[in-house]
């Protein structure tokens, strides 16, 4: 697509253009780049700045609270992500390869998740676990910690999943499944040499979904979290709630970063497998 | 037909409400080049997947050497498919796009190995082994489609319009390439195509289609010299059809009441179309002597368009406007807008059709 | 030579050719199938009936004596007042995003394959970093002893405390959403077939004409979508005005999270939750009406 064409280079609009880019990408960064800046500042008092340290990362990591709540957010992260991913991989197969009763009603229940705001699901799970556990506490113990935390995250993001690989599989073109059968394979051999090679940019990019939307959950989590069960988004919140400290900082600017290197990764890795012809987002 | 390599009997397939194939009854012949002609949603495409297995046809048999396959599904046929897209796996190498089929029928290793070389050695790209779908041309990809499907030495090779998607060039190569192929390996092609000069040069027999019928099935002269009914008629070559009724069996009535010797074989009265092709009529001056036996009619030429090798004259007649191609020759006279004529064609290169 | 088959017999072969891959199907589909009625429906369920319930005066819930009291007080003055806030806030965030985000996905649109490339990843970056920094960052900045406020006294003004009022929050809503409105615009601006610009300019249309009447109405699909990416969780945002806002502007996502861990009024919460649910629903459902349309 040659677009410059369609716009007069250097034309004052496209000088306006420019700058308001440049403005917006101001406005997404600075914020990021002075809380990073502000992480290393030596002052108690975080907005004045006093000197370089590290001295908050130091501390950072001898609190315990830290690292639990950084333990439980990768448990928690990574078992929604790996069973959402499954799951939702398995849910975009069905309704993009077959026809069968009740697919209907899958559609629309994969839908609403995501459209539903984190403060309703939070209600949803809260009041389910609470009703399930008043029913079966009598047999078995349950309790509200990391198992109905991922639940809950399980429960949102296999929506998030099934989506990215719904799309992908749409695009797929369905001559290579045809192909592959008239070539002897049967279903299961088409899927395993065929179609999973080809959507595996999907199901990543829908394990990247998960596992992002599983470590910003702050809602879901304190509503399903028990005692000693906190993660790290939650604890900050809590910590924030009761005014901005250095440790907070540290504590986020390591949170960014680390996203920010895994969203980097995955890219260049999704970029790498992506063929000539496909230039899309990933949403 | 004994065991022919294909045979459909009353093969009907519908898509809801629509018919995309009806009642079809066809026997293609072993080692034969056999071409589904027609335009585009007259069902070729359509009978093509039936017999491949990717539909399943709503009534009627198939049968592959004798074999009903009609409900088999694709991978137990002992057939191989040619793609209009190529459908290349793009994930896989050349070599391994041959090799599917082979490892699919746990072939051996080795086996595998010489198979596919020596099927990429027929179409010339052992050289590109190891290149992925993306790096090749248009051509290329066509090729690598043929070796994947020949590789498997299928009792029957499907091919939906292959090359659809070359430049004129490289469709005509490939034409007498994949000809020549078909001859060596011997193996039953079933083409489809909407070209009927494609159609026309490559096959042994051709059937043409529309809406869903097969209309015609006959060695490429015979379709285009005899054809059986209008649509056949007016789809294939360039064809004049005016408008007649049938007098007896071996006289027409055109419109303008002027009447032509023909061979007919319905009653009198019945409506009927003639057919003669542009280049089997003769123009004659009014003065000149005309063969006997043939037909004539007088025009006048209404406009005449040069083509280098050929003219073409458009000539007004009582019974219509007739389109003739003569030769660009010495020895042969040319007419000009104006000059009166008489159109001469002998009986035997018309042909009376109905509907 | 093996006979055709009967029309009884073809019959059962198609329909259980038909079955087994329905069959197939459902059985692929089966796990997330069951787990999404399990651990969403189901839920949804239960909030549903418990709005219907009543609160004990300590604070339980009650699951009898059924009664429509929380779905009356929805009539509120004070819940009219908050969800009319919301509302205002939710609308003002999408309409900001909308302004923001539109030169900037066209310019991004109109550039050169490797440059898109590239400032893609540079606005895919914030988008996945982690939301709750993202918007603790505001917190720091619009701070009395923030920069903002230090860059401002640097200039001669006044200390200014923008932190804990609806600016703030606004602030927060949108730079944590305008990555949802941008990436729509984008993709459907990209989708465009530009060569129709170019044919409306050569048929004497300004460059303005030929944006508003052949790109404005042909990026609509991204614009809408974009819309309701923004729209929707912004009326039920909890996080950015509980770091942001302060205690005298309460919005939905606040009140109805008060009536869990505060009020303890279950009934109630439950009540909102649903009337949310149903006002989401009716916002994803237009969208796909308006997207339908527009396809």
């Amino acid at each position: 697509m040659t677009v410059s064409a369609a716009i007069r280079p250097k034309s004052p609009i496209e000088r306006l253009l420019a700058s308001n880019s440049w403005l917006v990408f101001a406005f997404l960064y600075l914020p990021i780049l002075l809380l990073i800046g502000f992480s290393f500042n030596d002052n108690r008092n975080v907005g004045i700045w006093t000197s370089f340290s590290t001295r908050w990362y130091g501390e950072m990591f001898q609190n315990g609270d830290v690292m639990r709540a950084l333990r439980n957010t990768l448990i928690v992260a990574l078992a929604s992500t790996v069973v959402s991913t499954v799951l939702g991989t398995m849910a975009a197969i069905a309704m993009e390869r077959f026809r069968f009763r009740g697919r209907g009603t899958l559609d629309g229940l994969l839908y609403l998740p995501i459209i539903i705001p984190d403060v309703t699901m939070a209600v949803m799970m809260l009041l389910f676990f609470a009703q399930a556990f008043e029913m079966v506490g009598g047999f078995v113990r349950f309790n509200f910690g990391l198992g109905t935390i991922a639940l809950s995250h399980i429960a949102f993001n296999i929506s998030f999943v099934a989506v990215v690989v719904r799309a992908r599989l749409s695009q797929l073109d369905g001559a290579l499944e045809e192909a592959a059968a008239d070539l002897y394979a049967d279903r299961w051999q088409a899927f395993r040499r065929v179609t999973l090679p080809l959507i595996m940019p999907g199901v990543a990019g829908g394990a990247l979904l998960a596992l992002t939307l599983s470590l910003d959950d702050v809602v879901v989590t304190s509503f399903v979290s028990g005692p000693g069960s906190t993660t790290l988004p939650v604890y900050v919140f809590g910590l924030v709630r009761r005014g901005v400290t250095p440790l907070i900082n540290a504590v986020s600017t390591v949170m960014l970063v680390a996203s920010m290197i895994l969203v980097g990764v995955s890219l260049l890795f999704q970029r790498g497998n992506r063929s000539p012809d496909q230039e899309e987002g990933l949403t | 037909m004994t065991d022919a390599a294909v045979s459909l009997s009353g093969v009907t397939k519908h898509f809801g409400e629509v018919i995309a194939v009806a009642g079809v009854d066809l026997d293609v012949a072993d080692g034969e080049f056999f071409s589904l002609l027609g335009p585009s949603g007259c069902g070729k495409t359509t009978t093509l997947r039936l017999i491949a297995g990717f539909e399943f046809p709503t009534k009627g048999s198939i049968r592959i050497h004798g074999a009903e396959v009609g409900l088999e599904p694709p991978h137990r046929r002992p057939v191989n498919t040619v793609f209009q897209s190529y459908a290349l796996f793009p994930h896989m190498t050349v070599e391994d796009n041959v090799a599917f089929g082979l490892q699919m029928k746990k072939v051996s290793p080795h086996e595998i190995s010489d198979r596919v070389r020596r099927a990429l050695d027929m179409v010339q790209l052992a050289h590109r082994a190891g290149a992925k779908p993306s790096q090749l041309s248009g051509g290329q990809q066509q090729r690598v489609a043929l070796a994947r499907a020949l590789v498997n030495e299928p009792e029957v090779l499907l091919l939906d319009e292959p090359l659809g998607a070359l430049d004129l060039k490289l469709r005509q190569a490939m034409q007498v390439e994949l000809k020549e192929l078909q001859e060596r390996v011997g193996i039953t092609f079933i083409y489809v195509t909407h070209d009927q000069e494609e159609a026309l040069t490559m096959s042994d027999r051709i059937g043409v289609m529309s809406e869903g019928r097969l209309l015609q099935v006959g060695e490429p002269e015979q379709i285009y010299e005899h054809p059986t009914s209008r649509f056949v008629a007016d789809f294939i070559g360039e064809i004049n059809l005016l408008p007649a009724t049938v007098v007896d069996s071996g006289t027409v009535e055109l419109v303008g009441g002027h009447r032509v010797s023909a061979t007919t074989g319905t009653g009198a009265g019945t409506e009927v179309t003639v057919a003669i092709r542009p280049e089997r009529f003769e123009l004659y001056d009014l003065d000149e002597t005309v063969p006997d036996g043939s037909n004539r009619i007088e025009g006048t030429v209404a406009r005449r368009t040069y083509y280098g090798d050929v003219f073409y004259y458009d000539v007004d007649t009582p019974a219509g406007r007739i389109e003739a191609k003569e030769e660009n020759r010495p020895g042969i006279d040319h007419y000009e807008h104006g000059d009166p004529v008489i159109v001469v064609w002998h009986r035997s290169a018309m042909s009376v059709v109905k509907d | 030579m093996i006979p055709a088959p009967t029309k009884t017999a073809r019959q059962e072969l198609e329909r259980s050719a038909e079955s087994a891959d329905s069959r197939r199907g459902l059985l692929i589909s089966l796990p997330s199938y069951v787990y999404l009625v399990l651990f969403f429906a189901i839920p949804f369920g239960i909030v549903f009936v418990y709005s219907f319930a009543t609160r004990s005066r300590t604070g339980r819930t009650v699951l009898e004596g059924w009664n429509l009291d929380s779905y009356a007080r929805l009539g509120d003055s004070i819940v009219r007042e908050i969800a009319f806030r919301s509302l205002v806030l939710a609308v003002v965030t999408t309409v900001i995003c909308l302004l923001a985000s539109y030169p900037f996905a066209y310019y991004i649109a109109t550039r050169r394959p490797a440059i898109r490339n590239i400032l893609l990843v540079l606005v895919m970056i914030p988008f996945w970093s982690n939301f709750l920094v993202r918007t603790y960052a505001w917190r720091v900045l619009l701070g009395t002893n923030g920069p903002i406020s230090q860059l401002s006294q640097l200039l001669g003004g006044e200390e200014i405390r923008i932190l804990f009022t609806n600016t703030a929050v606004l602030i927060g809503l949108v730079y944590g959403y305008l990555p949802f409105m941008v990436l729509p615009l984008y993709a459907s601006l990209e989708r465009m077939d530009w060569n129709l610009v170019e044919a409306a300019r050569d048929l004497y249309a300004s460059g303005w004409t030929a944006f508003r009447r052949i790109t404005l109405p042909l990026s609509m699909p991204g614009v809408i979508a974009g819309s309701i990416l923004v729209f929707i969780p912004s009326l039920g945002a909890y996080v950015t005005p509980a770091l942001l806002g302060g205690a005298r502007t309460t919005l939905l996502g606040d009140y109805i999270v008060g009536q869990f861990l505060s009020a303890r009024n279950w009934p109630y919460g439950s009540a909102l939750s649903v009337a949310v649910m149903i006002v989401m629903l009716f916002a994803a459902i237009l969208y796909f009406r308006a997207g339908a349309k527009n396809a």
